[in-house]
């Protein structure tokens, strides 16, 4: 595996020596802004070096920085990250057992080692530094900052504790600081899953593997020793509509069909008579549901005898809205109330549900709640769309608010795999691009994000600190036999950030 | 281990060891560099040559670029080598876990792909943008001599198909 990295190390290092001389503050470019041609023609030079800044240093920041550098060969971006560490949900989100996805940090790693590119974690833009300071010092500000905050149920109970976002689930073992002291209690014996997408299978994954194939991957430790423990043997992923509007896709779910000591339960009744319409659905939604369909009425011999072993279950359960979390007489979680729903109208993907008289009660100690993400509005003065909770933009051209711009989830919602916030993001970059292009942007002075940086360089954790605590969570990972560590602790990131 | 334990010691490790260069083992490769040729110092018996095919690629902008195609190799680990430049193509690097590396076949050179695509290679095309009956992932065709002269469509991106 590392064979092919070896080889290349001699190109690398000069790249990253190249990276760490050009400093933002660095000699070459304080030469630049004090030599005399320079102050002569500044218009000209500065019109020839736009400068971008990108909200958030996540997927679609560094797709986004990608896509700009490549366009322009004269272009800066400066990436403002609110952690100390780079790539966001794709070291936050993406499950510590799909180490395939977190390949996307090679390219993401290489566009930061471009010279013109510079990362400043630890900064949080609307804190330590102002929306209007950065519009006013650079060319163009792009913000793709994801979706921070999560939708609640607003039902009774839901203050419980162990009552849990799944999103900070995922936060909790996936080591994101935010999240590590999430009380979660897996002493029980069932755990509901609210919501039908691809975050609901995660959680519901992560419960069920067992902790010897868990603790091979990069979860954190504090999670791991909890999983350990657990005592939860069933899984109940709960959505309000039916088996053709789920949102999970079909990798996810053959995963949880092939899961080690784990059987499958589907009801047939609830997969009835797809078999008749199955042949006339587009084809992602046609193999989705076939699985489905299979999985509840015809599994195979060999994974029926499979799942007829396992000793813990999960059940993909349809047509329920819960209405309440119950309590124990302990003040618990005791289980949750539904309302039984029924579909209604013509379009298959898009019917609707609508509640019956039916109510029914499931039995459980711990419930993720992972019904979506929101967007949070980073400026009381951005244009913002509450009921999506996304910004408002046309084309990535934040609505009356030239030189600004929008993308990924903070831009578009938080839907989708990685594919569709790289494409978004490289759309963005081509925007942008093109802004520059036609001048509708102009260049700011380069004096103004040369004041900004100054400003907080010495809170911010660069690219190359970045790279000492990559190193030193990776050789944390090897004394335990994991690829990595994850640093949980923002101090803790720091004080290695901050060694020599 | 604990995890305070564990933090302790990797603290510690960080601040008493002068940790000049990072190090690049943390990552597992590096695509573009990775064209840099493998030195053999001694070697009495010349490494096998493998055989090349043409191998055509009609690209998003609707130009074309033929590029040498060695048999044996999948078409991801073809198009990076060659430096055929797609915008995030490949971006899992072959582990079957995104659908960047869609192509599209004309039919009647789809059918004569020797492997057919698994469960899993369908799972993920399932997502990709414009996906077509004769459309699988570049990482998991591999070139074999019959393919000479062969034309693939590179889709275009998510974009394109929202116009």
């Amino acid at each position: 595996m590392f064979g092919g990295v070896k080889r290349q190390s001699g190109s690398l290092i000069k790249t990253l020596n190249h990276f760490l001389c050009d400093q933002p503050n660095g000699s070459i470019l304080q030469r630049l802004v004090s030599s005399p041609r320079t102050r002569s023609t500044s218009r000209t030079f500065s019109q020839a070096k736009p400068h971008v800044a990108l909200v958030g240093g996540g997927p679609a920041g560094y797709y986004a920085a990608q896509q700009l550098l490549k366009g322009n060969p004269h272009i800066v971006v400066d990436i403002y990250e609110k952690l100390p560490v780079p790539f966001g949900l794709v070291r936050f989100g993406v499950a510590p057992d799909h180490p395939e996805v977190k390949n996307v940090i090679n390219s993401f790693t290489q566009t930061a080692l471009n010279e013109r590119c510079h990362f400043f974690g630890n900064i949080e833009v609307g804190k330590d530094i102002s929306l209007k300071s950065l519009r006013d010092s650079y060319t163009a500000v792009v913000l793709c900052y994801g979706a921070a905050d999560d939708k609640m149920l607003g039902i009774p109970g839901e203050n419980l504790s162990n009552v849990l976002s799944a999103r900070s689930f995922v936060g909790w073992y996936n080591g994101n600081p935010d999240d590590k002291n999430l009380p979660v209690d897996l002493d029980c014996e069932s755990a509901v899953v609210l919501g039908h997408g691809n975050v609901a299978v995660d959680v519901a994954r992560i419960l069920l593997t067992p902790t010897n194939i868990l603790e091979k991957t990069d979860i954190t430790e504090h999670s791991l020793e909890i999983l350990r423990k657990s005592r939860i043997q069933k899984v109940y992923i709960v959505g309000r509509r039916g088996p053709l509007q789920v949102a999970f896709t079909i990798k996810e779910l053959r995963e949880m069909i092939n899961l080690s000591n784990t059987r499958t339960i589907i009801q047939p009744s609830d997969v009835e008579g797809l078999d008749k319409i199955i042949q006339d659905i587009p084809r992602p939604r046609r193999r989705l549901t076939e699985l489905m369909f299979k999985s509840a009425v015809a599994p195979s011999p060999e994974m029926a005898q499979l799942w007829a072993q396992a000793s813990r279950e999960w059940r993909l359960v349809f047509l329920r809205s819960p209405v309440e979390i119950c309590q124990t007489a302990g003040g618990k979680v005791g289980g949750v109330k539904f309302i039984v729903n029924k579909l209604q109208g013509d379009n298959l993907e898009t019917q609707k549900a609508v509640p019956t008289d039916s109510v029914e009660t499931i039995n459980c100690g711990l419930v993720l709640r992972s019904i979506g993400y929101r967007s949070l509005p980073l400026d009381n003065t951005l244009p913002f769309d509450e009921n999506k909770g996304v910004i408002q933009h046309q084309q990535s051209r934040v609505h009356n608010n030239k030189g600004l711009y929008c993308t990924g989830w903070s831009a578009n919602g938080p839907v989708g795999v990685i594919l569709g916030t790289m494409s978004d993001a490289f759309e963005t970059g081509k925007v942008v691009l093109e802004d520059i292009e036609n001048g509708t942007l102009l260049c700011k002075e380069r004096s103004k994000r040369e004041n900004l940086v100054a400003q907080i360089k010495d809170k911010a954790v660069t690219f190359s600190d970045w790279l000492k605590i990559d190193q030193a969570e990776c050789a944390a990972g090897e004394l335990v036999g994991k690829p990595r560590e994850k640093l949980i602790d923002v101090q803790q990131m720091l004080s290695i950030a901050r060694s020599s | 281990m604990n995890s305070q334990r564990l933090l302790s010691i990797l603290v510690s490790r960080t601040l008493t060891q002068r940790t000049p260069a990072p190090s690049i083992q943390s990552w597992s490769r590096l695509r573009a560099t990775s064209v840099v040729q493998e030195k053999r110092f001694c070697s009495s018996v010349p490494k096998p040559q493998k055989q090349l095919v043409n191998v055509t690629f009609l690209l998003r902008d609707g130009k074309k670029q033929q590029v040498k195609a060695k048999v044996g190799d999948n078409l991801l680990d073809i198009i990076i080598e060659n430096n055929v430049d797609i915008d995030g193509f490949g971006a899992c690097e072959g582990t079957l876990a995104c659908s960047t590396c869609h192509l599209i076949f004309k039919p009647e050179d789809f059918n004569k792909l020797p492997d057919k695509p698994t469960d899993e290679e369908l799972d993920m095309l399932d997502l990709a943008f414009g996906l077509t009956e004769t459309s699988r992932l570049g990482c998991q065709v591999i070139v074999t001599k019959d393919m000479d002269g062969l034309e693939i469509t590179v889709p275009k991106g998510v974009s394109d198909a929202r116009k």
